[in-house]
């Protein structure tokens, strides 16, 4: 066992508490955890005391990265402020900056980014603040200057044609530029005398990178949570108990309280049936932002479920369960539904009141309590007859309705939104613009709505 | 009391607190000294763990802490837990998680039949004629699953729980017990305690969120897919005979694959495969006809297969242009 030095422990807390700040629970439990398992890695290694604390306290791959931007933060402050206690300063922080030039400087920078190596870029940090200011373009604001200092180091990420020099790698050009920040702060902390006050994350830091494939992956496995919530909720408690059947292990179990004589039965669980889903998707323009995440939302859910049948309209309605089942690659589908659809047609407003009409008579008689209807739209109905009763009708056909509406819910019911007749008919109604908003819809329908809960 | 070897620690009544690492002494030997060590055994066993996976494997066998591996499917977290388990060489104990897993399942269940031929026998009057309650819920009508084994075993074990976002959340409440205290509450005989530290394994495919208490209990480990160099690493430790060169254009091709958005990403366990494939083959590259023929290896889905062929095969170019390697 090694000893933690006196003075971490304080700090120790001190960080978990700005974690909690931060929206990370951890509990008392885990900074116990946290001391046990510090006490067993030499607190020397950065790397092992890192990832030692970080697997007791980050219990989530977003709580990870926040851990990772507070650890650094924290402990760059910690260290500051007891340099300021105190009060060292390096006075010799700078030397043999003067003798190299800018060209030269460029050159070992680009390596450094290029290799990778940690130490190297924090010294050619230095150098370069150093040379920076010398001639006299600090704006004394770090964002600033560490702009500045990127863009006369001719640091781009981006492929240039002019450009003779290849591009850089982002992330190691991000990494370069958070060396220069810290070195820039330690700068100006040393100069001012004082820490500057510190800041909650922004939002923006926190998120984890994401690229369009990966939102897409996202709804997938919202998709995927929501196909075992319906599959497993609801159905049990529908029709009579009959057609049960004994489970012996069990009855048998029961009966040893009675000597052994099975007085009283005891049934399997009834297994939960697949759930058939219809999902109605509104592709007209006045969601069109909304409508590709809708797709990709039913492009997921034709992933997962097997029973599900997929419906587009804008003025009629039109099945294209037939296009997700045979093609994979979402753009396709995006194409041929809008050519293929047929589903405007003439003004190429959305009329709710046609759609339910035309859905009514396509497939009520397939509705069963079994059956899921999904509809993703704004019920804006551009001043036509809504068709409430329509809608209710299929709604009572149907076993469940859920409304999802890419419209925040302080716009529904204004102008032509008339979200409030068809609300009343659905099982619940969400707003639903974000992989978010849909694991929320996921969550609350899992949850446990009033549904034949009890 | 001679059937009473296999639980000897059942404790009767009320329980009361029980300490962890009481038993030190015992489970010094093979215990690891420190994060090097861990990840020099485990490479001993052909796992190449990467630094954080190594030091909290480290730390869940000297704190005696269950482990939460969360990760996409196919970096190896099932894998880490089965190398622990041979590196430490101590059993392992498998519980693979399901929808409807239940308690008779996954903890103990009474061997009702051989209760219910007691009893018959004591009302023929062929039993040894002492017809008490708690005769017949003892040990000798128990009937041990994965986890009861794992808490009862007389050797330290290695409890591997698979998937455990696949059970319920009130299956996970059940699971506390034995993760924090490693003990397990039969109501009609008394506690069982363990009387050996197991390292335990929790792996997560990250479908469902898994309840705070549980996580609060365990040491959490991201694992994800491993950088291109460490790969390279682990389809040479796993087919030696395979070249260098090859090697990386396989690694570098399958993190192409993974890129796309895929019904299922090809697993590290995929690489090896088609690394020994490619041996066997004796192909000297992949091109694009080497990776039409083989690629049904690490792409499973038949959409998958064309969207991988579409966007990963034309970019590997012709047999006659495959002169890279070597």
């Amino acid at each position: 066992m090694t000893q933690l030095p006196p003075g971490l422990a304080p700090r120790l807390v001190a960080f978990c508490d700005e974690l909690r700040r931060e929206g990370l629970s951890v509990g008392t439990s885990e900074i116990l955890d946290a001391f046990e398992a510090l006490q067993t890695v030499p607190w020397t290694e950065p790397a092992d005391f890192r990832e030692a604390l970080a697997a007791t306290v980050a219990k989530s791959q977003e709580d990870r990265r926040a851990f990772e931007l507070l650890f650094d933060r924290y402990f760059f402050r910690a260290a500051e402020a007891e340099a300021l206690d105190r009060e060292v300063s390096e006075d010799r922080r700078y030397e043999g900056s003067e003798r190299l030039d800018l060209d030269q400087l460029r050159e070992a920078i680009r390596q450094a980014i290029a290799e990778g190596d940690d130490g190297e870029m924090r010294d050619l940090a230095r150098l370069a603040i150093a040379a920076f200011g010398r001639r006299g373009e600090g704006s004394g604001v770090i964002g600033v200057d560490v702009q500045r200092i990127r863009r006369t180091l001719g640091l781009q990420t981006q492929p240039r044609p002019d450009a003779e020099e290849e591009a850089l790698d982002r992330d190691q050009v991000a990494r370069f530029e958070r060396h220069l920040r810290r070195e820039l702060e330690r700068g100006l902390i040393e100069r001012t005398g004082q820490l500057p006050p510190s800041r909650p994350l922004a939002e923006l830091d926190r998120a984890l990178p994401t690229s369009p494939a990966q939102d897409l992956t996202a709804v997938h496995r919202a998709v995927t949570q929501l196909k075992r919530r319906l599959a497993t909720l609801g159905h049990e408690q529908r029709g009579r108990r009959r057609g049960a059947v004994v489970d012996m292990r069990r009855t048998m179990r029961a009966s040893l309280e009675t000597g052994g004589v099975p007085l009283r039965l005891r049934y399997r669980p009834r297994r939960p049936r697949r759930p058939e889903i219809y999902v109605l998707c509104d592709v007209s323009t006045s969601v069109t932002s909304a409508s590709v995440f809708f797709l990709s939302v039913l492009h997921a859910l034709h992933d997962s479920f097997r029973k599900l049948r997929s419906f587009v309209f804008i003025e009629r309605i039109s099945e294209v369960t037939e296009v997700f089942e045979r093609e994979r690659d979402f753009r396709v589908i995006a194409e041929r539904i809008s050519r293929e659809g047929g589903v405007a047609d003439v003004s190429g407003y959305t009329d709710y009141g046609r759609v339910w009409l035309e859905f009514g008579e396509l497939i009520a008689e397939d509705l069963d309590p079994r059956s899921t209807v999904i509809v993703l739209g704004d019920a804006r109905t551009n001043g036509r007859e809504p068709h409430a009763e329509v809608f209710a009708r299929i709604a009572d056909h149907a076993g469940r309705t859920f409304w999802l509406n890419p419209e925040p819910r302080l716009y529904w019911n204004y102008g032509d939104s008339v979200m409030a007749a068809y609300e009343p008919h659905v099982t619940a109604a969400f707003e639903c613009w974000t992989t978010r908003h849909l694991e929320n819809f996921v969550n609350v329908i899992a949850g446990g709505k009033p549904l034949a809960e009890t | 009391m001679a059937k009473h070897y296999r639980l000897a620690c059942i404790r009767r009544g009320t329980a009361a607190p029980y300490h962890r690492g009481m038993e030190a002494s015992s489970q010094d030997r093979g215990m690891p000294q420190s994060v090097a060590d861990v990840k020099e055994s485990l490479e001993g066993v052909g796992y190449l763990a990467d630094e954080p996976a190594a030091l909290v494997a480290y730390l869940a066998l000297k704190l005696g802490k269950p482990v939460l591996v969360e990760g996409p499917a196919g970096v190896g977290k099932t894998e880490l837990a089965k190398a622990i388990s041979r590196a430490t060489s101590r059993a392992l104990i498998r519980l693979q998680c399901y929808e409807g897993l239940d308690e008779a399942k996954a903890l103990y269940e009474w061997n009702y039949r051989k209760q219910l031929l007691r009893i018959q026998a004591e009302s023929t009057g062929e039993g040894d004629g002492d017809p008490t309650w708690d005769h017949i819920f003892n040990e000798e009508y128990l009937l041990t699953r994965p986890l009861l084994a794992a808490i009862a075993a007389p050797d330290p074990v290695v409890l591997l729980i698979d998937e455990i976002d696949k059970t319920d959340q009130e299956f996970e409440a059940m699971l506390l017990e034995v993760l924090s205290d490693f003990q397990i509450s039969i109501p009609e005989l008394g506690v069982i305690e363990a009387r050996t530290q197991p390292v335990v394994v929790l792996t997560s495919n990250n479908s469902r969120e898994l309840t705070e208490a549980l996580k609060r209990r365990c040491l959490y480990l991201w694992l994800d897919y491993p950088g291109v160099d460490r790969e390279i690493e682990i389809v040479r430790l796993h087919a030696p005979e395979l070249d260098e060169a090859l090697a990386r254009r396989l690694v570098e091709v399958v993190h192409m694959v993974r890129q796309l958005d895929l019904k299922k990403p090809p697993s590290i366990a995929e690489s090896i495969d088609w690394a020994r494939a490619l041996l066997l083959l004796g192909a000297d590259d992949i091109d694009s006809s080497v990776f039409e023929r083989t690629m049904s290896i690490i792409v499973k889905h038949r959409t998958d297969i064309d969207l991988v062929a579409d966007r990963v095969g034309v970019k590997l170019g012709g047999p006659q242009l495959g002169e890279a390697a070597g």
